[in-house]
């Protein structure tokens, strides 16, 4: 079945898929750092999803969608639209070609991310392993 | 979206005599100390007096330079205040002159933070020419700026869309001097920029052309520029097939024989561009295994005989390992001295820095890390990647 891009559900999948991965793993297996990925409101939605990602040595302890008032201090937070969002999980937009062109937005520290490049990519395979229905074609 | 930056490029023969047509104050220019002394600096300075400018220089670029060099060159260029920064050199001093550009006029900036997303507004109290002196590395019209940190010995790739030069004089002349090994090593590594260019994740229709003529006049001109320095063509062909390289990788990245090759550099600390040349074949046949790459377009333009992209790759293989033989560049890691027990203990290392580095991902087929530790293997006993 297909899971809705942003739910509570996608994201539950998420950390299936990234614990499930041999690849995200080994290339990730020294990484600590959590995040906010926040996707900008879109159609006529008027809030940003924000959702929490806590990835640590290869496997996801924590992903869930931010409802309530802020809670963590996560080390990155990467903003970007929902199209741009899709277009990364479809392969259509290199993650590195996002950020360099600000489509995706990051606060943190670009050099620690660069150094984890292979991980990074292991993950955006995890989202692309989803199934996924997004939240503007429904 | 994506971009294609360049610097405005004067080459060709009798280029450095633009210098005389700058207009400006006071020029300041980095190099490394070896050129100063052979009097490389001289030549350039004469011409920026002939156009009515002061000149001051900073020789003291090492390879491979520090982010305490790039402060103390920018405290120089502090007390200098000069229009123009003139980085003169191989890639070390040109990424050096680069960094202390974004220093002079960004104080509040620190050197090993210098990244792409940061917006920096350069250019408010000075712009940078670039003249390179090899014919390698591209750095003249790149914006990327590897500086190391001396005190954890760590090579930083850094740089902004920002840290191009505005002016690159490309003089084929600079390299008449250049020893057959240093013009091996650089040519191989303006031939590694084209390839992987061409057949990075980011290829784009702006810098395909310039990889393949890039491609093409390295395997024409640099056999000839290695037997016989004083070829004046074979020298003009290469310095222009290495900004060429640049421009083409620079605005599509470098790719899997550049992640090898850089690991491999830190480790046995050879030069960059022995390093990549001798990936790049074993990185052509693995990246052709996985049956996703553009080689035929490559092998197409080169004339290399081919009937269908395996072929190709092969093809093409065989043609890099050609030219290395005939220039005399090592064709396996063992040709190079290093023993297979000193290169087995440091595997896990070459993994782990080459799994680090953002180029590894920019091929079309990214290997694990078992995958990574074969190739190494393999490119060390000479063997064709069979995977
Ligand atoms: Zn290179």
């Amino acid at each position: 079945m297909a899971y809705l891009f942003p739910s509570p559900e996608w994201f539950e999948q998420l950390k299936n898929e990234i614990n499930r991965s041999e690849a995200y793993a080994s290339s990730a297996k020294t990484w600590e750092g959590d995040f906010y990925f926040i996707i900008k409101p879109w159609g006529t939605r008027q809030e940003p999803v924000k959702v929490y990602l806590d990835l640590w040595h290869g496997k996801c302890r924590d992903a869930h969608e931010v409802t309530g008032p802020e809670t963590k201090k996560p080390e990155f937070v990467i903003t970007g639209t929902l199209d741009t969002y899709r277009q990364i999980f479809t392969g259509k937009l290199d993650p590195i070609q996002a950020l360099m062109t600000r489509k995706l937005e990051l606060q943190g520290n670009l050099g620690k991310i660069m150094k984890a490049v292979k991980a990074t990519l292991d993950l955006v395979k995890c989202c692309g392993q989803i199934e996924t229905q997004y939240a503007d074609q429904v | 979206m994506w971009f294609f930056n360049s610097p405005e490029v004067v080459y060709g023969e009798t280029a450095l005599d633009y210098l005389e047509q700058l207009s400006g104050r006071r020029a300041f220019i980095v190099t490394d100390p070896h050129l100063h002394e052979l009097g490389f600096t001289e030549r350039i300075a004469e011409r920026l007096r002939r156009a009515g400018l002061e000149v001051a220089v900073f020789p003291e670029v090492e390879p491979e330079p520090s982010l305490e060099t790039v402060r103390r060159g920018a405290a120089a260029i502090r007390a200098c205040e000069p229009d123009w920064i003139v980085g003169l050199g191989g890639g070390s001093a040109l990424d050096a002159a680069k960094a202390m550009w974004v220093l002079y006029e960004r104080p509040d900036v620190d050197p090993a933070s210098i990244n792409p997303l940061e917006r920096y507004g350069l250019g408010a109290r000075a712009r940078l020419i670039t003249i390179p002196t090899t014919a390698g590395t591209g750095a003249e019209v790149t914006w990327a700026v590897v500086l190391t940190d001396a005190a954890e010995g760590r090579k930083m790739a850094l740089g902004s869309r920002e840290t191009l030069a505005t002016l690159a004089i490309v003089d084929p002349a600079l390299t008449a001097d250049l020893p057959p090994r240093l013009t091996a090593d650089t040519g191989m590594d303006a031939l590694t920029h084209a390839i992987e260019g061409y057949t990075s994740n980011l290829h784009n229709d702006f810098c395909d052309g310039l990889c393949l003529k890039a491609a093409q006049l390295v395997f024409t001109y640099l056999p000839r520029a290695v037997a016989d320095g004083h070829d004046a063509e074979a020298r003009e062909k290469m310095a222009n097939a290495a900004t060429i390289a640049g421009l083409g990788f620079g605005n599509a990245m470098a790719a899997l024989a550049h992640a090898l090759g850089h690991s491999f550099g830190a480790v046995f600390h050879q030069p960059h561009g022995r390093a990549v040349g001798l990936y790049l074949p074993y990185t052509i046949e693995f990246i052709a295994n996985g049956g996703i790459s553009r080689y035929a377009d490559l092998a197409h333009f080169l004339r290399l005989p081919h009937t269908d992209e395996a072929g190709a790759a092969a093809a093409l293989a065989a043609a890099v390992r050609g030219l290395a033989r005939q220039i005399g560049q090592p064709l396996s890691v063992a040709m190079l001295g290093i023993s297979e027990a000193d290169h087995e203990a440091a595997l896990e290392r070459l993994c782990d820095f080459a799994e680090m580095d953002t180029q590894v991902v920019m091929a079309p087929r990214v290997p694990d890390r078992d995958e990574l530790a074969q190739l190494y293997r393999y490119a060390f006993r000479g063997q064709s990647v069979d995977f």
